[in-house]
Formats: C-alpha cells, structure tokens, sequence
C-alpha cells in the first residue's frame, strides 16, 4: 500500500511538471465524456419519461387508410368494433394539425367530449366546455402571449377567421405532453377542420383482458381491412426506438464523441514524448524496475483517467437535468418552432454510468501503459540517448 | 501538503457532488412519481394522448407513433429528423414583432 502511495505521489508529481499537457487531456477527455453522458442520459431520461407517461394511452388505436394514407374513419365502424367480444370502449377522437402562418409553428388540435370531466389536472383555469372556448398549452401560449380570458384567433378551413376564448392553460409541468395543443370542444374541432357529417380522425378501443388486445387488433383488421390498428405496446416500441442509442441523432453524436475519444486514446497509445522516454530512461538508470514503471504510469492514466471522468460525469448532469441539455436540444430541435424546454425528470440509469466508465477510463488506462511498457523493457542508455 | 492528499481532496469533493447530485435526482424521481405522474396520465387519458409533444415540425414527428405508413418513422424507426438538414439549419424566428388585440364592442359577445 505504501508502495502504491509513493508511486501515486511520483505519478502526480510528474503529471504536474507536464501541467498544460495533462491539463489539456483533461478537458478533452472530460468534455468527450460529458457529451456521451448527455447524450445517454438525456435518452434515457426521455425514454422512461416516455413510457412512464403513456402507460393510460388507448389500448388500441384504429385508423383508417386509403392509398396508403391517413383517412378520417366513419364513426359507424365503432358500433361494429364494440360488438367484438372483449372489447370494452370506443371512443372517436377528434384531433388534428393546424399551421399558424402567424408564428409558423405547428399546433395540435384536440377534441373533448361534452362529458369531459370539469377539474383538471395540471391545467390552469378550465377546460373548454361551451363554443367558441379552448385551452392552449404553455407553448402555444407563449408564442402567441395569450393569458386566460384572451381570444386566440385561427383561419379555419373555409378560410374564415374564428375566435377562441382561452378558458385554461396547461401548466409548463405538462409541457412534455401538452406543449403545442390546442384543445376544444368535439363540435368546435368538427366544424373548424370542416369535417364530413359522421367522420372522426380515429377510434380509440379499450379492451377488457390486456392479453387480448392483440387478438382484437387482428379481429377489427379482419372486419375492417381498411383499416390500421396500431396497439399500446406498438406505441411504447416507437418511443424505444426512437430515444434508443440507435437514433440518427444520437447515434450521430455519440459516434463523433467516440471518434474524439479514439484519436485522444490512439494518441496516446502511438507513443511516448521524448521527455517522457528520457524520464524512464532515468528512472530505469537510478534503479526502478520494469513493473515500478508500468505502476506509475497506470497511476498517472488512472489519475487523469478519474479526474476527467468525474468531471465529464457531473457536467453531463447538470447539462441534462439542471439546465436542460440546452446544447442537445439545439440539434433535437430540427424546424420546430414549439420545442418544449426540456425540464425532464433525472432518471438516471447506473448501467449506463459503469458502462460508460468501463468503455473510457479502461482503455485510456491500457493506452497509457503499454507504450511505457514497451520504453521500459528497452536498454535505458539506448532510451536516454535516443 | 502532498500531492495525494490534494488528489484524494479533489476526489472527494468530485465524488460527493456526484452522489449529491444524484441523491437530488432520485428525490426528484420519488416527488414526480408521487405527484407529477398520476396528473400526467390522468391528462393523457382523459385527453387520450398518444404521443409526447417535442417535435412539431412535422406530422410524422409530432406523433411518430401514428404516422402513416409510408412516413420515414415507419419505415426506419430510428430516424429523429426526415431532413438531415433539419438538424442543422436554424428555424424561422418566431417573436411577434407586433400584436393585434381584438376587443368585443361594449354589449355584445363579438
């Protein structure tokens, strides 16, 4: 042990000689690190939040489809699909998408049922229950500076502008799931889109027994062919999908986070400064062994190694979970003009964390050592002279 | 002071940010699961939500669970952005540069 602590001690003493080269793998090696971490923590954290979330979505949805499109679904098609045996509920929803040209952002319509119930969670003020009333998500109310009682105007779709007075806004709480939302009254929704007379956007089915909603989804597919049943599981698979490590976008910056962290590593691993060559020439000649280097040099890569881990780990968590990954966000954000602040809930996977570890602290380790492995065994005459 | 005893210092002070920092996050998952979660899933079935509301760039990205068929999310799941320029390219600005209010004449409803 205090064999260990001498060699650390050397080792610490020579990384601070060498204190601009140490210090610049440092922030290299950490900001690599603070980038993959982001990257998987701001994923995970959508994930789970995700699939947390959805877990009350429909058990089954069933859109209709014509020439491979989206096509609203006439509402008789619910009576057929509450006759099956199993199924529970359906209910039409009403929704849809509607481009503001005023603040080029998209909004998403929503429909309520008359019987929806009147307290709401996460809602500030009420939900619409007469004509010509709405609630707005946070974003929407932002963009567009709406408070409650304020009127939202849109063109519908005869070109003819309307008026919404703004009974509730969603609260920033439930930005994740309400940002961009506009939700009114079925009529209201029906008449604004200019919807045919018994046509909804789509059925939402729930069904008795969780481990028949397959079987229904086939039964309503058999009887309707077409229509499109997508189930909840399909719905939690997307999400997986697309905050999985494996999406474009992350793959994109973890790929090029890795690369950095290769080149420092393969830098590393190519060789050793003259100086350092000359240091285990003269450590060699004053009598330290072969093994008495390796260990010091292990100690100066774990050093580094940790320090910079440590450091990447914990700007990774106040990127994503203190201030919102805003430099993620940045490049997640594409052309949305409504792009929630990301105040996600810090789900945080360890998994993930010792992997990550494994994955860079290891190999930087190794990377350090065996070239000093190959200076060591050398004669260190030939070492001190070369 | 030794170098070690500055190493080690510095290794605390790392590690106890560190599991400060997440014993924070697991009191913001334990208040969020107590609080926040049962209204966020009673809105999602009362409003019958199906997707989370990040991207809205798009139809195929604002519910990529519902997208059609011949969408890019149905055909690779993986793809966040249609357009890898999309990622790149700045949106539009967005900031009113002036606002119109629209009052109701004195005794009617319009």
């Amino acid at each position: 042990m205090k064999r260990h602590l001498k060699i650390l001690e050397h080792a610490l003493s020579s990384l601070r000689r060498r204190k601009g080269k140490s210090l610049a793998i440092v922030v290299a090696f950490a900001f690599t690190i603070a980038v993959l971490a982001s990257v998987l923590f701001l994923s995970h954290a959508l994930r789970t939040d995700a699939n947390l979330m959805l877990t009350e979505v429909p058990d089954l949805i069933v859109q209709r489809q014509i020439a491979g499109r989206h096509e609203l679904i006439p509402v008789d098609y619910a009576e057929a699909i509450r006759d099956l045996p199993g199924v529970a509920e359906v209910r039409p929803r009403l929704w849809g998408y509607y481009y503001d040209a005023l603040t080029k952002a998209n909004y998403t319509f929503v429909g309520l049922a008359k019987q929806a119930e009147p307290d709401w969670p996460l809602l500030q003020g009420k939900v619409p229950s007469g004509p010509d009333e709405c609630a707005v998500g946070a974003g929407v109310a932002e963009v567009r500076r709406l408070t409650l009682g304020d009127e939202l105007s849109m063109i519908d779709a005869n070109n003819i502008g309307r008026f919404f007075t703004v009974t509730g806004i969603f609260q920033p709480s439930s930005n994740l799931l309400t940002h961009d939302l506009v939700v009114m009254t079925e009529e209201d929704l029906a008449s604004f889109f200019n919807f045919s007379e018994g046509r909804v956007t789509d059925l939402s089915v729930r069904v008795y027994n969780s481990e028949e909603i397959d079987k229904i989804a086939q039964k309503v597919k058999r009887l309707f062919p077409d229509t499109r049943p997508i189930t909840r599981s399909e719905i939690s698979r997307t999400y997986d999908a697309v905050f999985s490590w494996r999406s474009g976008m992350l793959l994109t910056v973890f790929f090029s986070a890795l690369a950095a962290f290769c080149i420092l590593a393969w830098d590393k691993a190519t060789g050793l400064s003259s100086e350092e060559r000359r240091e285990i020439g003269i450590l060699k000649a004053v009598g330290w062994d072969t093994a008495d280097i390796l260990l010091l040099k292990f100690w100066e890569g774990m050093a580094l190694a940790m320090i910079s881990f440590m450091v990447g780990l914990l700007a990774a968590l106040v990127h994503v979970f203190a201030f919102g990954a805003p430099l993620l966000a940045a490049v997640i954000k594409g052309w949305s003009v409504l792009f929630p602040p990301f105040r996600l809930t810090p789900h945080i996977d360890f998994y993930q964390v010792s992997i990550l570890a494994f994955l860079t602290v290891i190999p930087y380790v190794i990377s350090t050592v065996v070239p000093s492995w190959k200076a060591a065994i050398t004669d260190p005459d030939t070492i001190m002279r070369s | 002071m030794s170098y070690c005893r500055i190493f080690s210092c510095l290794l605390s002070v790392l590690a106890c940010a560190i599991g400060g920092f997440f014993f924070w996050a697991s009191a913001q998952v334990w208040g969020a699961e107590s609080d926040l979660l049962p209204a966020r899933r009673e809105m999602v079935r009362r409003l019958q939500l199906t997707d989370l509301a990040i991207w809205t760039e798009a139809r195929y990205a604002r519910h990529p669970s519902q997208a059609d068929l011949f969408t890019p999310f149905q055909e690779f799941p993986g793809a966040a952005e249609h357009f890898p320029s999309g990622s790149l390219l700045a949106p539009p600005p967005f900031n009113l540069t002036t606002r119109i209010q629209v009052h109701a004449k004195p005794g009617t409803n319009r």
